[in-house]
């Protein structure tokens, strides 16, 4: 047989109906739903007298408007109140699995899948969010669609789609010490651009992508968007096999032996071949920041904005200075020299466990500086509640941050927690669109032990430096 | 889905590269729940001055192109969130065709979903409309059937389009209907999904 790619194989496995000249009808084993892109679908299958086919195969949250202020206190923004309450009449009306504002579970959907057990090896998962793409950590085919495509799903768990073309991005090496798996994503995507994924879909492979824990990699496969492919995958291992097992969704018993028999077949076979490889070598990794407004504009925390003019292209010298004005940024600028406003800590991209200890060991003991107005996220209310038991978010208030309730709170600006016109955020978060975290608002990404360092000198620093 | 045949109109030109769905419509008109009315918000932070007035430098607040259809853009346009309202925004405000030398996967199918129909080509064809377009009053036609684009000054460009989109798009095709035409395959399919796949259950697994 011809060797495949673990993304042939999850396709193959799902197709229901090939035809020369059409698109593959795919069956969808997940369907995530959120308050924002669901409630026009919703309608539309109302609209057209549709029910929803499998509702045993959708799961609902609400995460992208909530207030991340206590729970016990109302939803204020009167919009907001009218689109949780419309996922919550549909979810009633067509019988679907909501978590609700009060659920202990409820949590930002890329953050609950993997954490429920829902997102295992092998399924074809599918979310009207891009960061859908996260849930490919565990060797699962996923990616995010439009509405009309949430509507599509719904009414018949299908979804018609074009095979892509594949691209492995092999990573060899040990990350250096002090930098994480966003700093290697970020680093990925400054090699690649915003756009060199298109019209792809990723694997990530080699001895640093084995390396890194679950955590690591869902940070890793979250920001596969960023570099333009809507899915990024990561073959299963021991390490993923340890990650679900006994989670309240995973398979038991014999169920579990059946699933692992067959999760060991996805990895590529040897000699399958790639349409597109990139190799990235882990020793140049260091902790990025960003400084433009588009994810693949980074440099090492220990170098300068760049300067636009140094630039052959003329589409990007403009680009650049566009993104230098916005930033209010001079090219030469030492990168430890921006300060900063705001940091915030959260986010499908890192917002779990391991990313808020990350933070925690660099805050312990040290103040945020008076001149910043910090906060943490947890990504999911089960997060929270760990982090709690480890005493953590007493690390964290005791140093000035605020705790706060779970969602994804100043990633979009959706919520009360924004940026203002002007103000400068160190954010652990995956875009830094203009005006993606508060119109006027400015966003530098970066790691959580990097956000946690800005936020008790004021400005960036680098961590390597602290020896936490 | 409105179809699309054939359509004749302004362009406008948007010389930007990377330009992503928050600056198409930014997060926080995301709010509402229905499917219309974003053609006011488009392109909001870059239209309107921090005061709410329109900003008279911005190309679709000059009067030459208040009536423009076809947008002419940098590559990779749409990228970042999967939000449909940046193509229904496009859309509700007028445009019927976008023209890039590439575009973002997720927005390309939200836009062929809806009917509005996205055009690649070489970017030196695209940097020539462009500058056609800064003139006043640069109009093109586009015919799908024949997959061309043409001007007045007698230039027309190739595209290329996937076989069953362009059946979609030409003939208004709604694609939920299309796929439950095969309801008997997809049932058999269902019956043979291995057993350890998760099941939604409305209480707690």
């Amino acid at each position: 047989m011809t060797p495949r790619t673990l993304v042939d194989k999850i396709w193959d496995a799902h197709v229901v109906r090939h035809r020369e000249g059409e698109p593959d009808l795919l069956y969808v084993d997940l369907h995530l739903v959120h308050e924002v892109t669901s409630p026009q679908a919703f309608e539309g299958l109302r609209l057209a007298g549709r029910r929803v086919r499998r509702p045993d195969l959708v799961f609902a949250v609400l995460d992208h408007n909530v207030p991340t202020w206590p729970r016990t206190q109302p939803v204020t923004d009167p919009i907001s109140r009218r689109q949780i309450e419309a996922l919550e009449r549909n979810a009633r009306e067509f019988g679907i699995r909501l978590e609700g504002l009060l659920s202990r579970r409820q949590g930002i959907v890329h953050i609950i899948g993997p954490e429920l057990g829902l997102t295992l090896p092998g399924m074809l998962i599918v979310c009207g969010d891009s960061h859908t793409a996260t849930h490919g950590a565990l060797g699962a085919l996923a990616f995010g669609i439009g509405t009309s495509e949430v509507e599509h799903v719904l009414a018949t768990q299908i979804l018609p789609q074009r095979r892509p073309r594949t691209m492995e991005i092999r990573v060899e090496g040990a990350l250096p010490p002090g930098t994480t798996a966003k700093d290697l994503i970020l680093g990925i995507i400054r090699h690649i651009g915003v756009g060199g994924g298109i019209g792809h879909v990723v694997e990530y492979t080699g001895s640093t992508i084995r390396a890194l824990s679950m955590e690591g990699r869902l940070t890793v496969c979250n920001m596969t968007i960023e570099g333009g492919a809507r899915a990024g995958l990561i073959a299963p291992d021991e390490t993923t096999f340890a990650y679900i097992e006994g989670r309240p969704y995973a398979p038991r018993g014999a169920a579990w032996e059946r699933a692992l028999a067959c999760w060991r077949t996805l990895p590529t076979d040897p000699g399958a071949a790639y349409d597109r490889r990139v190799e990235i070598d882990a020793s140049t990794i260091e902790p990025f920041v960003t400084w433009g407004t588009t994810p693949a504009q980074s440099e090492p925390v220990t170098g300068r904005v760049p300067d636009p003019d140094a630039h052959p292209d003329p589409r990007e010298r403009a680009a650049m200075r566009r993104a230098l004005q916005y930033m209010a940024l001079e090219p030469g600028t030492p990168i430890q020299e921006i300060a900063i406003d705001r940091v915030f800590i959260g986010s499908c991209t890192n917002a779990r466990l391991e990313d808020l200890r990350a933070a925690a060991r660099v805050v312990a003991g040290r103040r945020v500086s008076p001149r910043v107005r910090a906060m943490v996220v947890p990504g999911s209310q089960q997060v929270k509640a760990a982090a709690e038991r480890e005493g953590l978010d007493r690390v964290f208030t005791g140093a000035g941050f605020e705790w706060r309730e779970a969602g994804c709170s100043m990633c979009l600006g959706m919520n009360p927690d924004i940026l203002g016109p002007g103000e400068r955020c160190a954010s652990t978060s995956n875009r830094n669109f203009e005006g993606r975290q508060g119109p006027g608002g400015r966003t530098h990404l970066v790691s959580p032990a990097m956000a946690a360092a800005a936020a008790i000198a004021g400005h960036f620093v680098d961590v390597r430096d602290w020896r936490v | 889905m409105q179809p699309f045949t054939t359509h004749t109109g302004i362009v406008v030109p948007f010389d930007r590269v990377d330009v992503d769905t928050d600056t198409i419509t930014p997060a926080q008109f995301l709010k509402r729940i229905e499917r219309t009315g974003y053609g006011d918000v488009l392109f909001h932070s870059l239209r309107y001055r921090p005061d709410g007035t329109p900003d008279p430098e911005f190309v679709l607040n000059k009067p030459a192109y208040r009536d423009g259809t076809v947008l002419v853009t940098g590559r990779n346009f749409g990228c970042g969130s999967s939000r449909e309202h940046a193509a229904w925004a496009l859309q509700d405000y007028g445009f019927r065709v976008i023209i890039a030398p590439s575009f973002a996967d997720i927005f390309a199918n939200n836009a062929a979903q809806i009917g509005l129909l996205t055009i690649v080509l070489p970017e030196e064809r695209v940097r020539a409309m462009l500058d056609a377009a800064a003139r006043e009053g640069y109009q093109v036609s586009v015919d799908l059937e024949r997959q061309t684009v043409t001007d007045a000054f007698g230039h027309r460009d190739a595209f290329e389009i996937d076989p069953f989109k362009k059946h979609c798009l030409l003939n208004g095709l709604d694609a939920i209907g299309l796929t439950l035409q095969h309801e008997a395959e997809i049932a058999r399919f269902e019956a043979t999904r291995p057993d350890w796949m998760p099941r939604v259950t409305l209480q707690d697994a």
